[in-house]
């Protein structure tokens, strides 16, 4: 009989590594005659460098090499005439300078110590222009930017809100946050001839990076090897290869020998994007019984001069809410200022937490309990796109959690609940992100001794993703967890998706499934029985009596066409309890409860992890991360972890993580539909929310920091 | 980093006489702070001395005071069975200062050493007049939400970050210096200094002094004692304010008080004129108001951190019901 392995909690089968240093990341892998680059960033904001004087550097001890935009060897891939064009900025390619901390130079060194001594000699000559960093003030130069998923979206009437009985019209910012994962930036190249490159990088994909480089450096792109098998956090900052990350491999090229760049923590602010500035305009109307009648979202997003950026900030007001009107609006401003990236839950936490705030100040409005207000407004098919949900269970998320967190203690009137001298306060928000599979291939190799080994081009990120692919395919093949291995991380293995929007498990482990069915059907074929038999197989059997020495199944995977008729989302409900000091305005998060409908959770054990991990994130964005720019300068004033504050341990109150665990019958074969994103969305307001439950200081700019609150 | 000569010290004489030489020179203890402003090219010496082998890392008990050598770490100091017994509010603020690997290696006289964290002086592309004099005060006109609310000048408003300083500011130390002229004894309140025409000297130290130890003389404030320190999270951040409170309370009268705030102005603020308010006073929520109200007689904010002439008065406030005991937790 088949013992369902799926959902058992299995400890991360490299936990052990991580614990014990044994994990390698990027940084650390050893070459001979490794050699180490350091940027020179620039320290005017907009206009040319018009000179670099490098002579200094170049004579400087252990120099290899000094590239600017003046000596800089041509990237092919950032040349007009190029076969695939490069996006974004070309670093070295030309000497226009389009925000602060863009570097003009970089040196290669026999020794780290020695490259940083030579890039602080590099002396930069411009021509300064004027800039604009000010978002507020370039608010109106906002564009509706290209490409059809942007535009203006209205269903029934647009701005219906403001004829509603009672209405909610308010502004809400979410300030630059960084994604600061623990792991910097680190990127190792080395050259073998003129036309075959290895590349030991932070990526959260290594068939893009090894897209990118060969299309930066038109090679064939099996030529490119790329390899990512630990990274140390990237919350969305390696979802592209940067532009550094060519310059690392152009300068390898350049000395013949391996070159390591690894960024410094103050160009973590500038050079591996954020998540963008973003003021939201939300308008709510409802009837006196608190049902909607319109639902507006305007968003104004920062982004880069030189590069567009965009992001669903606005989407979650499309579909969250039963409202036969609703229409959002969406514009980015550019700026002298890097380009941003996506930011784990990407957009849509940004979004939630305006329209999750708007919510509850509507309940308050209404003087109806916010959790009433959503069940009023439950929707039970998504009214965006017209189709049913493949599964929804939000309702019961709103119940689960505020069983758990006692939510039968919250008074409706702010500032009303104490504990002592402290404010009590409890509050909710929600949230979805768009369930998505995409094609991945995996092979399986059998071997003599009834193991199996897997192998995948993923990555993983931090969720445990070989974990969650091992518990997957014992599940498929009816072996213990121990019998099996699992390879990601180097893109020479078979193509998977990069790990992003909460896809892995889905794309990556349906093609595990698939691939493990597979070898089941070949092992019954093989045996003379109908390919879809159902009995225990004795792995190692087969093999010996079919005199074989392994066996070898590929296979690619993804959604069929069924999947075009649903609407596929995960959805959350967090819920938060706080004290807030009315003296000192210091808010104490006592209680965080995330409960979530992600379909099938295959492990519960790292699962909960990644929960944990996300909404420490949301406390961060609630609580503490803002990276802030003086516009006199174009220079952020906190660009280091002593100024800019992510939540430290004793910010963390006990989290739990509360599954529905009821599998998608629609998405794929396992049923999972992924929370990497989901369990941050959705934290900030419900902390937000909380924060006015117990003072009635509604605070639409976050951080919630204390001087907001006295 | 820029290259560097580096001395280690096996005696102080020798290694005052160093560095009163070298105007360039400086003392290396813990370097939890030296290090990184020279990482950060804010300070570039020609020269360090290092002083980590010298005798300054006991805690002595004197006649009038508990001697803390300038090498004890801030950890040592924190835990030390006779500081929490004389002086539990040293031993509240060191504890809500920086991280505990930090204090590990952090010590007294590097703590009175500090420099201020106005990112204006860490960046050395912007101006400021403390790394750079005459290169005008970044802050005054920019981010200045951590800035000074007390004492500032046009040319600096940076506020100094040690919670260790305002605790000894409270407490009346007494800084024991060894110098090319000889050794001298500096009260704490002379120490430091307001930034006023010269914000590029934090304190009164001459030229190759060196601090070897700090006196705390003994003081009635053993109970009644709280250092409350508001930051943006929990642990790891600079005060936004913080206020170091020690009353010498009978039969729910205040016989003495002694109030010092942090985070609001260039060396560590002694509120003397609330602490005469108070003497005498009953323990009462609206006393305590009144004393704060008090201490915040010649304010003044800048753009971003106007929060503070009301969290300032807040934090003291609640320090106060927190050291007399009447606040509920």
């Amino acid at each position: 009989m088949k013992k369902d392995t799926i959902g058992e909690p299995l400890n991360r089968v490299d936990g052990r590594l991580k614990v014990t240093g044994g994990a390698k990341y990027s940084g650390e892998y050893k070459f001979p005659n490794l050699t180490y680059a350091v940027l020179v960033p620039t320290t005017i904001t907009n206009g040319t460098v018009t000179a670099v004087d490098i002579r200094a550097a170049k004579y400087a001890p252990g120099v290899l090499a000094v590239i600017t935009p003046f000596n800089a060897p041509k990237v092919p891939g950032y040349q007009p005439d190029a076969k695939k064009p490069v996006k974004g900025l070309k670093l070295f390619n030309d000497n226009q300078i389009h925000f602060n901390g863009q570097p003009i130079a970089l040196v290669v060194a026999d020794t780290f110590e020695r490259a940083t001594y030579a890039a602080s000699l590099v002396k930069a000559t411009y021509q300064a222009q004027p800039f604009e960093t000010n978002f507020h003030k370039n608010f109106d130069s906002g564009v509706t930017p290209d490409g059809g998923k942007y535009k203006d979206y209205v269903r029934g009437e647009a701005d219906a809100y403001k004829n509603a009985p009672v209405k909610i019209e308010q502004e809400y910012i979410q300030p630059s946050e960084m994604h600061n994962p623990m792991e910097l930036h680190v990127t190792t190249a080395y050259w073998e001839g003129d036309d075959h490159v290895t590349v030991y990088t932070k990526s959260q994909g290594v068939m893009s990076s090894q897209r990118a480089v060969a299309a930066a450096f038109d090679l064939e792109p099996t030529n490119v090897q790329i390899n990512s098998r630990f990274v140390g956090g990237a919350f969305g900052s390696s979802l592209r290869t940067w532009p550094h990350e060519i310059a690392a491999v152009q300068a390898a090229r350049l000395v013949k020998r391996p070159v390591k760049l690894t960024l410094t923590r103050e160009q973590m602010f500038t050079l591996v994007g954020y998540r963008p500035l973003t003021i939201q305009k939300i308008g709510l109307g409802a009837t006196a019984d608190g049902k909607l009648v319109g639902i507006t979202h305007e968003s104004h997003s920062q982004t880069a001069v030189y590069e567009e950026f965009t992001e669903g900030a606005v989407n979650v007001s499309r579909f969250l809410y039963q409202s036969p009107n609703a229409n959002t609006r969406y514009k980015v401003v550019p700026l002298n200022i890097g380009v941003p990236a996506p930011m784990r839950g990407p957009g849509e936490s940004t979004g939630a937490y305006a329209l999750e705030s708007a919510m509850d100040e509507l309940s308050y409005a209404l003087n109806l309990d916010p959790i009433e207000l959503r069940l009023r407004n439950y929707t039970d098919a998504d009214q965006e796109r017209n189709l049913p949900w493949s599964s929804k269970y939000l309702k019961e998320c709103y119940q689960l959690g505020a069983d758990r967190i006692g939510w039968s203690n919250r008074a409706q009137k702010p500032g009303t609940v104490k504990d002592g001298d402290w404010l009590v306060g409890y509050g909710i928000g929600c949230g979805a992100f768009g369930a998505y599979r995409g094609h991945a291939e995996a092979k399986i190799k059998l071997m003599a001794d009834g193991s199996v080994n897997i192998q995948s081009a993923t990555t993983d990120i931090g969720p445990g993703t070989n974990t969650a692919m091992i518990v997957i395919a014992a599940d498929t093949l009816g072996l213990p967890a121990e019998k099996i291995t699992f390879d990601l991380g180097n893109s020479s293995l078979p193509p998977a998706p990069t790990q992003g929007g909460s896809s892995t498990v889905s794309s990556v482990g349906s093609a595990v499934h698939d691939v493990c069915v597979a070898l089941k059907q070949k092992l019954y074929i093989l045996q003379g029985k109908p390919q879809d038999s159902t009995d225990d197989i004795d792995y190692a059997g087969v093999l010996k009596q079919q005199n074989l020495p392994y066996l070898e199944v590929t296979k690619g995977s993804q959604s069929g066409d069924n999947a075009k008729n649903y609407s596929m989302y995960s959805f959350s409900a967090h819920f938060a309890k706080v004290y807030v000091h009315p003296l000192t305005g210091v808010v104490k998060i006592k209680n965080l409860i995330a409960v979530v409908d992600a379909g099938k959770i295959v492990n519960h054990k790292t699962a909960a992890s990644q929960m944990k991990g996300g909404a420490v994130g949301g406390i961060g964005m609630a609580m503490t991360e803002e990276a802030i720019i003086d516009d006199r300068f174009g220079r952020y004033v906190n660009g280091n972890f002593a100024d800019y504050h992510v939540p430290v341990n004793a910010d963390i109150p006990q989290i739990e993580a509360i599954f529905i665990d009821k599998a998608d019958p629609i998405i794929n074969p396992v049923g999972t539909k992924g929370i990497g994103e989901i369990s941050l969305i959705g934290v900030a307001p419900a902390i937000a929310n909380a924060v006015y439950n117990a003072t009635g200081i509604r605070v639409r700019d976050l951080p919630i920091t204390p001087d907001k609150l006295i | 980093m820029n290259q560097f000569q580096y001395n280690k010290a096996n005696e102080s004489l020798s290694a005052v006489k160093l560095a009163a030489k070298d105007p360039n020179a400086h003392f290396l203890a813990g370097g939890t702070n030296l290090i990184d402003l020279m990482k950060m090219g804010v300070v570039i010496p020609s020269k360090l001395i290092d002083i980590n082998h010298l005798p300054f890392s006991k805690i002595e008990k004197m006649p009038h005071a508990l001697r803390v050598g300038a090498l004890v770490t801030n950890s040592d100091v924190a835990e030390n069975d006779l500081i929490k017994s004389h002086f539990p509010l040293l031993s509240l603020a060191i504890n809500a200062g920086a991280s505990p690997q930090l204090r590990n290696m952090a010590t007294v006289g590097g703590n009175l050493m500090q420099r201020t964290r106005c990112p204006y002086f860490f960046d050395t592309t912007m101006p400021c007049n403390k790394r750079s004099p005459g290169s005008g005060c970044g802050a005054l006109e920019g981010i200045n939400r951590m800035h000074a609310i007390f004492g500032a000048s046009e040319q600096c408003i940076a506020v100094n970050p040690s919670d260790m300083n305002v605790a000894m500011r409270a407490l009346d130390a007494v800084v024991h210096v060894s110098g090319p002229k000889g050794e001298r004894a500096i009260p704490i309140a002379d120490f430091h200094r307001l930034p006023g025409n010269h914000p590029e000297l934090d304190n009164t130290l001459q030229k190759g002094e060196l601090i070897t130890a700090v006196d705390l003389p003994y003081t009635p404030f053993t109970k009644n004692v709280y250092y409350l320190k508001v930051r943006d999270r929990s642990s790891y951040a600079f005060a936004l304010t913080s206020a170091a409170v020690a009353l010498y309370i009978e039969n729910g009268t205040i016989k003495e008080a002694r109030l010092a705030m942090g985070g609001v102005a260039h060396k560590p603020w002694r509120l003397t004129i609330a602490e005469e308010f108070l003497k005498g006073k009953a323990v009462s929520e609206d006393h305590f108001k009144q004393a704060s109200q008090i201490a915040m007689q010649g304010a003044k904010a800048y753009q971003y951190n106007q929060f503070k002439l009301k969290l300032a008065p807040n934090t003291l406030v609640q320090s106060l019901k927190m050291a007399s005991g009447i606040a509920s937790s």
